[in-house]
């Protein structure tokens, strides 16, 4: 296990693989919350542009593509905002035209074809360079900062848009914080796992975590350990096995989903045991109480509209 | 207005009310939900440490009203003030507790009663972190809806009642001075409904002002100050306690007297 850490190219793409492990669920959770989940894969397609620019531009893909999919998310959270009934097809038409917008532009560049967007597609996390670390420390640090500081706060945006705006929380702020942030998630897990799978490492640890959990904070911590856990052990599988990582890791997040989905139904009733044994007399008054209100309701019912 | 039931509290609240201007206030106040209005002029005060229930048939407007109260509909006409400042440049959330109408849709992640009633706290930390105060309040309202035992359970897991309760400790868990709350009782077993009155005659004793929506009075019925009975919009009828006290079917005198504990505590 040790001789893994010799090369520094590989010590270069675990510790990208450790912090897009702990970046991605960590604001994936905000959009599972908000029923959004699919937010990721647009982003994503969004960011293709940005990466053809960048080879376009000749600068470095990685700001191209934080610039355009910062662009995009906000776009989308405004088509949230006002578009309420088209928003959908409006949504979806953004997605084409960033994949498209991608493609074009890549064949507008010098030298540059379609087989160029493959890596940012599918993820070169064995080929992340310096210059690539510190784009993705910065960024990750970034992302981390939004979605452990304001935790509460975009909680409270995602749980109850509008008991929020009544609690006086700036909540489009929140929200454009948000869709920036997740912007720049995905550009970093970009080298790990690829546009096209980046969604997977934001949704997956999260759905996998909350089949046993019962509150938000543990949630949050499962699935940030178990981004953790996938990521970097699916980089080191590639290093040995010869297979790409970025399919290693989401389809180790898979297999660790569905073993926490067997497992939860007898977790659930380990705890019920423990609940049943815990209150066993005032749990059954409280029934009995509620039995009898149940019944009592019709006939108490008072309407003095008339 | 004044009769037996009224303690020495809410007649001090009252004096003072009259000195101090009202925590809600609304004139002639319209509203549209696309190109249909909704409300057609309403005129609704609600005076310190006053209960006021709003009634009235489905379409009535009388949501559209609270929501418009707390700023959630647009107004297309008429003055709203809340604590005496125009709603406009109303910027003190933390004196208003708002209880949404309870929807089943239920958020992406599992989240426990004491992070969502704790979420109630922002109101007065904005985007700083939460303390021991905070906590300390949180813990208070729950106890307040009899959840204080099921703190660390999953909202998921709660029957519609104790689901309406997490969201009304929520709102007193910012210690508001007005509670505005669209429909509190629907879908609200009896149980939820007594501990729901057991805390609102609390706070209402504490000299905190409430504005509800309700279908029926049930147990409420005693704590409630004025009714409101809209119709297509615009205000049909005003009645004080008495003329209340009259057309309630059941004698309310039975139903305040009876403890509200509700064994979930014990």
């Amino acid at each position: 296990m040790i001789d893994i850490l010799q090369p520094a190219f590989m010590q270069r793409a675990l510790l990208a693989a450790l912090l897009v492990g702990v970046a991605a669920p960590a604001i994936g959770i905000y959009l599972v919350q908000r029923r959004q989940a699919i937010m990721g894969d647009g982003i994503g397609h969004v960011a293709l542009t940005g990466v053809a620019l960048g080879f376009l531009l000749s600068t470095s893909p990685v700001w191209t593509a934080v610039v355009v999919a910062s662009l995009g998310s906000v776009a989308m959270e405004l088509i949230r905002w006002y578009g309420r009934t088209r928003g959908d097809v409006a949504l979806a038409m953004l997605f084409y035209g960033g994949m498209a917008g991608g493609v074009l532009i890549i064949n507008l560049a010098p030298g540059g074809t379609t087989a160029d967007l493959l890596s940012p597609l599918f993820g070169s996390v064995m080929t992340v360079s310096p210059e690539d670390v510190t784009a993705i420390v910065v960024l990750s640090g970034l992302a981390l900062a939004v979605s452990f500081g304001l935790r509460r706060q975009l909680f409270a945006v995602c749980q109850d848009e509008e008991f929020a705006r009544v609690s006086g929380l700036p909540v489009r702020l929140l929200n454009l914080l948000l869709a920036v942030t997740a912007a720049v998630t995905v550009t970093v897990a970009m080298r790990v796992v690829g546009l096209l799978l980046v969604s997977a490492l934001m949704v997956i640890p999260v759905a996998a975590a909350q089949q046993v959990t019962r509150g938000f904070a543990t949630t949050m911590g499962l699935a940030v350990g178990m981004g953790v856990l996938v990521s970097v052990s699916g980089t080191a599988t590639s290093y040995y096995a010869d297979v790409p990582p970025g399919a290693t890791i989401v389809l180790l997040a898979i297999a660790l989903f569905a073993v926490l989905s067997a497992a939860a139904p007898l977790l659930n009733r380990a705890r019920l045991r423990a609940r049943a044994r815990g209150e066993e007399a005032p749990g059954r008054k409280d029934r009995a109480g509620e039995r009898e209100g149940e019944g009592r309701e019709a006939a108490e019912g008072v309407t003095v509209v008339r | 207005m004044m009769d037996e039931h009224t303690t020495t509290t809410q007649a001090a609240a009252r004096t003072a009310a009259q000195a101090a201007p009202p925590v809600l206030s609304l004139r002639g106040v319209t509203a549209s939900l696309g190109a249909r209005p909704v409300l057609r002029g309403i005129d609704l005060t609600v005076g310190r440490g006053e209960v006021v229930a709003l009634l009235g048939a489905n379409g009535s407007g009388k949501s559209t009203t609270v929501r418009a109260a707390v700023g959630q509909v647009q107004t297309s006409g008429g003055e709203l003030e809340l604590f005496g400042t125009p709603l406009r440049r109303f910027r003190d959330w933390r004196r208003v507790g708002y209880v949404p109408q309870r929807s089943t849709a239920a958020a992406g992640v599992p989240a426990t009663v004491r992070e969502v009633v704790a979420s109630g706290r922002l109101a007065r930390r904005r985007l700083g972190p939460l303390g021991r105060g905070d906590r300390a309040a949180v813990r208070r309202a729950l106890e307040l809806v009899g959840l204080a035992d099921r703190a660390r359970d999953s909202v998921n897991a709660l029957s519609g009642g104790q689901h309406q309760r997490v969201l009304i400790a929520r709102a007193l868990a910012a210690e508001p001075e007005l509670l505005v709350m669209d429909e509190p009782l629907a879908g609200v077993d009896l149980l939820s409904q007594r501990v729901l009155a057991e805390a609102l005659r609390e706070q209402s004793a504490e000299g905190v002002s409430v504005l509800l929506v309700l279908h029926e009075l049930g147990p409420l019925a005693p704590l409630i100050d004025r009714t409101v009975v809209l119709h297509d919009g615009r205000v049909e009828r005003v009645d004080g306690t008495a003329h209340l006290h009259d057309q309630a079917c059941h004698p309310h005198a039975g139903s305040s007297a009876e403890p509200t504990r509700t064994g979930l505590l014990t």
